[in-house]
């Protein structure tokens, strides 16, 4: 007999989502801009610097709310080696949404470029100028970007395989 | 995103059939989302032009040499600084204009991805310029020794590299290609008519620069005009001599430059172009008319010169983007095409750091005041 576990509370369910939309649009812009040199170019990189930095916050909020809301348990008839494989792909998502943003900051401040927000809003360099670095720390974003979307699409199969043919309760917790 | 199937779903069994259709169907969803992925990233579409598809043009053109610029790839560093005097803070509310003096850091070069090419009085001649003003608003620029650029579209320079690729039996470019390349692009043949008729002068030091692409300046009540603006100097302008040509020191201009500037510091007046309404923004190979309003927004002075092998320069991207609050980019499409292809070469150069050989310009030359 599995137990049926209860849905995430409201805020993380709104928090996965807004973030999900937000890591999706990051990493399509990114393999965009990586590969442009249309007029696109200059806005996409224009809205790739912000919205990174909202992830970066973004995910400090959820990683706090997570501490005061605990995700719900999974079903016991889940095997162990997909107990495993989900806290894995959990833990890779999280550390993924803080180092991608932190990887994209510290590539600009060692490069070194302005960091520019919005305007004259502007970031301070986390790290030393460095051209070798950068390019180290740069090929590392677009490394760690592959990576993210690989996990991505695991989580996806995933919570696909629990909605429609498990049925098990663990996609209609975060919906 | 599928809807969670409902409770009776659950209850139901689902049969073999409709266990193999979901599982279908997920396959989908996945190969729809990494497809999406792979068509924004140009795996796709091998015709697309890319940043990648752009440094292997500029590398078949120049050849492949670590941890240089894949073009404007001869150079030398200079450091001095930018004093604005305060003319152009009505049309800009760039720290730069304001009366003050700004460090900067830049670079003199010649066009093209060869590092060692011997210096040619036609060769195209630059002046990269990275301005740091003490309280920010840093402002980095790219000017050329000509009037207008070849080309005004990416996938232009593009075809105009390809078509200047050399041709491995002759080691010169195959001039069909460039014949076939120029019947497809009249403004081009008109921009290198407009290219060819310009005085050329003796070196780096009596050369004007223009910054070719169209900006927007933005004042501080947010009014923008359309702008270009160029560094025309104030050493004397003398007509390159038929002499320089069959000059054996494959760096006479550079020499030329190092002896001067250890000389007495060199001086440039920027000279910002305000264009009007129905000047082109969006074209970098037509001149605006000559009568538009001019005004002098400042002096840029060099005064200290650095092989690149020692010179602060060498790591700069002078990304003609990273502008500060009041200059901001027209609707030119090279300015997006330059950014990203800067970008992409500065990080295969740093990269590269390790393994890069000596510039041409050693650091003996410099300190021997240009001579080898």
């Amino acid at each position: 007999m599995s137990l049926r576990p209860t849905r995430f509370p409201a805020v993380s369910r709104r928090l996965h989502w807004l973030m999900a939309a937000m890591v999706l649009t990051m990493l399509f812009l990114g393999v965009g801009m990586a590969a442009s040199v249309s007029e696109r170019y200059r806005f996409l990189v224009a809205i790739h610097r912000p919205l990174g930095l909202a992830v970066l916050l973004l995910a400090a909020v959820r990683l706090v709310n997570r501490l005061f809301n605990p995700p719900p348990a999974l079903p016991d008839a889940l095997p162990p080696w997909q107990r495993i494989a989900a806290k894995a792909s959990h833990v890779l998502l999280y550390a993924l949404m803080f180092l991608m943003p932190l990887l994209g900051w510290g590539m600009l401040s060692a490069a070194p470029y302005p960091i520019v927000i919005y305007g004259s809003l502007h970031l301070p360099a986390i790290l030393p100028r460095d051209p070798t670095l950068y390019a180290w720390l740069r090929q590392l974003h677009t490394d760690f970007a592959y990576l993210l979307f690989a996990v991505f699409l695991v989580h996806l199969g995933a919570a696909l395989m629990h909605g429609l043919i498990r049925r098990d309760g663990v996609f209609k917790s975060m919906v | 995103m599928n809807e969670a199937p409902d409770s009776n779903d659950k209850a139901a069994p689902l049969s073999g059939t409709r266990v193999l259709a979901r599982l279908a169907l997920i396959g989908v969803v996945l190969l729809a989302a990494a497809g999406a992925f792979a068509y924004v990233g140009g795996w796709l579409s091998p015709s697309r032009l890319t940043q990648d598809r752009m440094i292997a043009a500029f590398q078949s053109a120049g050849g492949e040499h670590l941890g240089f610029r894949r073009n404007h790839a001869k150079g030398l560093c200079v450091t001095g600084w930018f004093e604005g005097n305060g003319n152009a803070a009505g049309v800009s509310k760039a720290a730069v204009f304001a009366a003050g003096r700004n460090p900067l850091i830049g670079r003199f070069a010649l066009a093209g991805g060869m590092p060692s090419q011997p210096d040619a009085p036609a060769t195209v001649r630059s002046m990269a310029l990275r301005i740091l003003p003490p309280g920010g608003g840093e402002w980095r620029t790219g000017m050329n020794n000509i009037p207008v650029f070849a080309v005004n579209t990416a996938q232009g320079f593009y075809e105009q590299l390809v078509a200047s690729k050399p041709d491995p039996a002759s080691g010169k470019p195959n001039p069909a290609a460039m014949q076939e390349f120029l019947a497809r692009h009249p403004e081009t043949v008109r921009a290198l008519a407009l290219i060819r008729a310009r005085p050329i002068s003796s070196g780096f030091a009596d050369s004007t620069y223009n910054s070719l692409d169209a900006f927007r300046f933005v004042n501080a009540a947010g009014a923008s005009v359309p702008v270009r603006w160029a560094a025309v100097p104030l050493q004397e302008f003398a007509p390159e001599s038929g002499a320089q040509q069959v000059n054996p020191d494959k760096n006479y201009l550079f020499d030329d430059l190092i002896a001067r500037i250890q000389r007495q510091p060199l001086q440039w007046r920027l000279v910002v172009t305000i264009g009007q309404p129905g000047d082109p923004t969006s074209d970098a190979t037509l001149p605006w008319p000559d009568d538009r309003q001019h005004i002098y927004a400042g002096l840029v002075s060099i005064d200290r010169v650095f092989s690149e092998d020692q010179g602060s320069c060498t790591d700069v991207n002078y990304d003609p983007l990273v502008l500060p609050p009041g200059i901001e980019p027209s609707d030119d499409p090279l300015l997006s095409a330059r950014s990203a292809v800067y970008a992409r070469s500065f990080t295969l150069r740093a990269g590269e750091k390790r393994s890069k050989a000596p510039s041409a310009v050693t650091a003996a030359e410099v300190q021997a005041g240009g001579t080898r």
